[in-house]
């Protein structure tokens, strides 16, 4: 295999992680508070006995370790990818959470909800084909709000 | 009335967690090195920025709250509502980060209000 081949597996590799831990930790997330179900957050008491039961819960725990893996995955694909790469990919993440929502918890998703998702993945796309940076370099933003910059030029 | 409010606090606090880290992260500068030692020593620099700890403290809010929603709405609803982040995100850019949003991006946070809509219609 060549460098250039392995990169790009390497790449999309860890995508396909994010784009699969994510939304599974959100489902296990899902599945463990469906399981708890409704809770009051006052009186305080009745705040800190549902606090007792959600981390008493395997599934949330198992889903915060999904999203951890989640972000871990995202951190790595940002040290070495363009950010405008991999945001648009990670908004396929709005279709899987649906997809694993409909399979492992049995949800029932309409054709208009699946349209919202749809029009929602094409809007995080398009946001994320942007340039990621549109502030001037190495310094805070207030500083550079007057700036102009190349992108905001050709914008 | 109550779910909106379980709603509004998983993408303002969520959004506004984002902000206040973003705003933390540039006051102590880029991390040059990812040897573990200087790691540490950037989060531990990070730490004494008060921007980080009200982000961290927006950030957990916000989680609590998604786990609100979650107790009573299916995922496949609660999910996509939250991508209602990129709206408030895009505002809050600009209004707190003096941030630059072109005409394709505000396109974009355009699609994801459209597709929220749908979504919440779906709900009915």
């Amino acid at each position: 295999m060549t460098p250039h081949k392995a990169f790009h597996l390497k790449t999309y590799l860890v995508i396909l992680v994010m784009v699969l831990a994510g939304p599974l930790g959100n489902v296990l997330l899902g599945k463990g508070m469906k399981h708890i179900g409704e809770f009051a957050v006052w009186p305080p008491s009745a705040l800190i006995h549902a606090g007792l039961r959600i981390f008493t819960t395997g599934s949330i725990w198992l889903g915060i370790a999904s999203l951890i893996t989640f972000f871990v995955a995202y951190m790595l694909a940002l040290s070495w990818a363009d950010y405008s790469f991999v945001q648009p990919a990670s908004s396929l993440a709005y279709g899987v959470v649906a997809l694993l929502g409909y399979w492992i918890l049995g949800e029932q998703v309409s054709p208009l909800r699946w349209a919202g998702i749809a029009v929602i993945c094409l809007g995080v796309f398009v946001v994320g084909r942007t340039a990621p940076r549109t502030t001037g370099h190495g310094a805070t933003g207030h500083e550079t709000a007057g700036q102009e910059t190349g992108e905001a030029r050709l914008a | 009335m109550k779910n909106i409010i379980i709603f509004a606090l998983i993408v303002i606090a969520g959004t506004g967690g984002e902000l206040c880290v973003s705003r933390a992260m540039k006051v102590i500068g880029e991390a040059r090195s990812f040897h573990p030692r200087d790691i540490a020593d950037h989060i531990f620099r990070a730490l004494r920025v008060p921007w980080m700890w009200l982000g961290v403290g927006m950030m957990a809010t916000a989680f609590f709250a998604l786990l609100g929603a979650l107790s009573v709405f299916n995922v496949s609803f609660v999910v996509p509502v939250t991508a209602l982040s990129y709206v408030a995100g895009a505002f809050g850019g600009v209004a707190f980060l003096g941030e630059r949003v072109n005409r394709q991006r505000w396109l974009g946070v355009l699609l994801v209000a459209i597709g929220v809509t749908l979504v919440c219609l779906s709900s009915r």
